[in-house]
């Protein structure tokens, strides 16, 4: 027998007006996963969430809870739950309450109900605020009365919607780790949706990158960061210079790109067969590429030595290298950004750590360098 | 498969839509102003080209003559109120009146609003509650409390005369004159300037002066040209506040202003009540509603224009 | 420091009127001109002022009705301009409110007396319910708007009917509001003149239409009297009125 996905979205489309909210969505989230639905604000994340939820009605395409179809079942018979933005804890209840509700809606007995509440909140490490009303709360109480909340009866499927966006810096991060744990702990499963692709690459099993009412990649986060498959996933998640060009040739998984303005590089590991001759775009981290002082004497660099210290970049075999001038650089303290100018007028974004003791930047604006990076660093996309 | 579940949607869209429960929310007090608010605005439109009843009200407005009927409209009431021009000095007479008393509101108002809206967040309330309390005070007794000041044997009227005479001038009477009249619409209207001034201050941005200030702007440059241009858009909300019902005023008039105070809510006033020439009374009870609703608009683009601005 | 005193000037403006008719209230005068010794005898005589007494009754009568008919068609109004894109009702609601209030009562008075209806306590209710429902829905609709649509959904999401999340959450939410409306229509009610002089039938007299009467003819202590509780009962009315919904009175 087939394993059913625990939830299946199929073919899900939602338009306001002229607006295509969603353009034929489909996705499968596993039973247990941590999933998260990341993009820019007004990509459709929320939309797809608020369907799940049932808040919201599609306009085509069906939406599969266990193999079964939710997609006419009214919110409240749906087995999941949501952590809203703000919470949406009732102000005019208290936390005990509050967390009653979903129990009480279910027509539970007021016994169970109390047992429940209590372990509950003893779970949240909340047990002495049962009596308090939400206005009394901090945030991240508030939010973990909402996760209490949402799953005291045991969903199948709990939704956050960007539940750390209220939260400070500090905070956020903690949470971040009390979901892990929180999840891992109860085996339910969360879809997660955000803007943030540090919380997304942080807290996901696997991530869906939307844009504009579609999907653009669904992968673990560490696939998504290295192996983006498009020019927006590379943009989206993380930094990235993407360099345009055109493949002159391919050998089994070595390409060869000419880059505008550069001239070739060598691109290995690809998975793609890109035709020869068609438009692609190298996409390279800033922390692949090497950056060091230029050596008048090109090709001789094989003497100056070591890569941690970054005075020179050394060629190796499969290595592409250019030259070009600091730009201007950003210290960040634990490493310094140098946007260097190649010689077609590319920036190209650079870090280096600032591990050496005693000094700052390796570099001054205007200082002539050379960037380097091996054949595996960077990743091909079509453009 | 897809085909049924479409359906089901859509039957579910049907029967669990928001019409239905849009009806029911908006139609019971939809239909209450229809018939109590808008019907009879209607009707006194009709009534304007109404013949007037012998008796007083007004007459059939179909003939039955015979065996047949035939309309009984006239143009009558409308050229009455053309034909001369008493009722336009009137009308212009009780526009001046409520602009006078507009003015007065702002200049009265205006430093209230501001010191309220500058004073800190403790004090403001209570500064605020001070100036609602009044207005929620019955509006006959605000008049009245005029009546005992100005009446002919109370102390202020006493006061003055005693003072005129020694300069050889001769007794004043304040009751009954527009200036008692102008000094209670002021009274019983100033809330309804303060309270928009006053939401429209509250909301300015101090940096604002602090960077004026920066700038080089004095203290009176710093109202004239920072603070009184924002604050526009409170200013005419009030005016309007305060126009319209000054406008539309009889009961002031009536006790405080004597035959000289009198303004187009007591001519009204008088063709319903007294002359019972409801056709007339309609008329001029039209008049004041296109005037009325012209000023609102009139208001509405006001403040539209600023908002882009602002 | 100028402003200041501008601002306490005018203040003095807003209240030394109403002290005045207060202090003479309990004034042992007939005449309002100035203070004699202090005495109840006027608050007395209104105790045995039938006419007084019978139209006090038909405000308060007036007042709770027109205010409670008035709550229910302005939440309902309320709820309705909030939730959905309506053209004729905020209109019909809010033009009301702006207009001068004796185009309403005159209004009224052609409507009843073109439908033979005579006038009385009745009419007063209908004439009072119009203008209330407008601060009605605005109050409701104020509340509504400062609520979390989330906590609705949330409460959907966690297994309440349409019905019960409206029970449970949207109405408890909403009290506050509603009442603050109802206070609201009820002094209005209790206060207004206008309207119902045009409105009002013999036998159905209310305060404010029964102080005009008596001022129309002198000015008497006894009058003071029942200004000052009348300005009590608002008073008292407004405070409750303001603790359940202190933005209201701002919003005005």
């Amino acid at each position: 027998m087939e394993i059913l996905d625990l939830l299946e979205i199929v073919d899900v489309s939602r338009r306001f007006d002229a607006f295509l909210a969603l353009d034929r969505v489909s996705l499968q989230i596993e039973a247990g996963e941590f999933f998260t639905l990341l993009g820019p604000s007004g990509c459709g994340k929320t939309t797809l969430l608020r369907l799940i939820a049932g808040f919201d009605q599609a306009d085509g395409g069906d939406i599969l809870l266990d193999g079964k179809s939710i997609i006419a079942t009214p919110p409240e018979y749906r087995p999941l739950h949501t952590i809203f933005q703000n919470y949406a804890l009732f102000p005019h209840m208290t936390v005990a309450e509050n967390i009653a509700f979903p129990l009480r809606m279910a027509g539970c007995a007021k016994k169970e109900i109390q047992s429940r509440v209590g372990e509950a909140l003893e779970n949240v490490r909340l047990p002495d605020k049962a009596g308090k009303y939400p206005d009394s709360l901090s945030g991240g109480q508030k939010q973990r009365i909402a996760i209490a909340r949402a799953l005291v009866n045991r969903p199948r499927l709990l939704l956050l919607d960007e539940p750390l966006s209220a939260l400070d810096a500090k905070l956020s991060e903690q949470m971040q780790l009390e979901l892990i744990n929180l999840q891992k702990d109860i085996g339910i499963t969360f879809i997660y949706v955000t803007h943030d692709q540090s919380e997304a690459l942080a807290l996901s099993h696997r991530i869906a990158v939307m844009d504009h009412g579609r999907i653009a990649q669904v992968d673990a986060p560490s696939r998504l960061y290295g192996y983006p498959n498009s020019r927006f996933v590379a943009d989206f998640i993380g930094k990235c210079n993407v360099l345009a060009g055109h493949v002159r040739e391919q050998q089994g998984d070595c390409v060869t790109v000419e880059l505008d303005g550069l001239g070739p590089v060598h691109v290995c590991r690809s998975e793609t067969n890109f035709g020869v001759g068609s438009r692609c775009a190298l996409t390279l981290r800033p922390e692949k590429i090497r950056i060091g002082r230029f050596s008048s004497i090109p090709g001789a660099s094989d003497t100056m030595t070591s890569m941690s210290v970054a005075d020179t970049v050394s060629p190796l075999g499969d290595e592409s290298h250019f030259t070009g001038y600091v730009h201007d650089l950003l210290y960040l303290g634990d490493v310094t950004v140098y946007n260097v100018t190649l010689s077609n007028g590319i920036l190209l974004e650079t870090l280096l750590a600032n591990s050496a003791s005693g000094r700052t930047n390796f570099f001054e604006v205007g200082d002539r360098v050379e960037v380097a990076w091996s054949c595996d660093a960077g990743h091909l996309v079509l453009d | 498969m897809p085909a049924i579940w479409c359906w089901i949607n859509t039957m579910r869209k049907t029967m669990q839509g928001k019409a239905w429960h849009k009806y029911l929310l908006s139609l019971p007090p939809m239909v209450y102003l229809l018939i109590f608010f808008a019907a009879p605005t209607l009707i006194m439109l009709f009534a304007s080209f109404r013949y007037a009843g012998e008796y007083g009200g007004l007459a059939p407005w179909y003939l039955h003559e015979e065996g047949r009927l035939t309309l009984d409209l006239t143009l009558e009431n409308w050229q009455r109120l053309l034909g001369t021009d008493i009722y336009l000095r009137l009308f212009l007479k009780s526009v001046g009146y409520a602009v006078m008393t507009t003015l007065i509101c702002m200049v009265m108002g205006y430093p209230l609003a501001l010191t309220i809206a500058r004073s800190d967040r403790k004090s403001r309330d209570l500064l605020l509650l001070l100036v609602i309390l009044p207005f929620w005070s019955n509006f006959l007794v605000r008049i009245y409390a005029w009546m005992i000041i100005f009446s002919p044997v109370g102390a202020l009227t006493r006061m003055l005369n005693g003072l005129l005479d020694l300069v050889g001038g001769g007794p004043v009477t304040l009751m009954y004159s527009p200036t008692a009249m102008i000094i209670c619409l002021v009274y019983v209207h100033l809330p309804f300037m303060v309270l928009p001034l006053y939401a429209n201050l509250e909301k300015h941005d101090l940096d604002l002066l602090d960077a004026a200030q920066d700038l080089g702007a004095g203290k009176w440059r710093r109202f004239w040209l920072i603070t009184w241009p924002l604050s526009l858009p409170g200013i005419t909300a009030g005016s309007i506040l305060v126009f319209i019902p000054v406008l539309g005023m009889f009961a002031i008039p009536d006790l405080l202003g004597g035959t000289n105070g009198i303004m187009i809510g007591n001519v009204i006033k008088q063709q319903f009540m007294e002359s019972r020439d409801w056709p007339f009374g309609s008329v001029l009870s039209i008049v004041l509603t296109v005037t009325a609703v012209a000023v609102v608009l009139l208001g509405a683009r006001l403040g539209q224009g600023r908002g882009g601005r602002g | 420091m100028f402003l200041w005193l501008s601002a306490a000037l005018v203040y003095c403006f807003l209240y030394v009127p109403l002290v005045i008719v207060v202090l003479f209230s309990f004034n042992d005068s007939r005449l309002n001109a100035e203070w004699v010794g202090f005495t109840w005898k006027w608050y007395g005589k209104l105790l045995h002022n039938r006419e007084m007494l019978a139209a006090a009754m038909n405000s308060l009568v007036i007042a709770t009705v027109s205010a409670g008919a008035a709550t229910l068609l302005g939440t309902l109004a309320g709820i309705a301009m909030h939730h959905y894109r309506l053209r004729l009702l905020p209109l019909l609601v809010l033009a009301p409110i702006a207009m001068p209030e004796i185009l309403m009562g005159v209004s009224l008075l052609v409507l009843f007396i073109m439908v033979n209806m005579t006038l009385g306590l009745v009419s007063v209710m209908l004439a009072h319910i119009t203008f209330s429902i407008g601060f009605v829905a605005l109050s409701v609709q104020a509340r509504i708007s400062s609520m979390d649509p989330a906590l609705v959904e949330a409460a959907r999401d966690l297994g309440a009917s349409p019905w019960r999340c409206f029970r449970e959450i949207t109405l408890p939410l909403l009290m506050p509001g509603i009442l603050a409306g109802g206070l609201m229509a009820f002094t209005l009610s209790i206060d207004d003149f206008v309207i119902t002089f045009f409105t009002a039938g013999v036998g159905s007299s209310t305060l404010p239409l029964q102080i005009y009467s008596m001022v129309k003819i002198a000015v008497t202590p006894e009058v003071n009297a029942v200004s000052t509780l009348l300005m009590l009962l608002t008073l008292v009315v407004i405070t409750v009125a303001s603790r359940l919904s202190p933005t209201l009175f701002r919003a005005q």
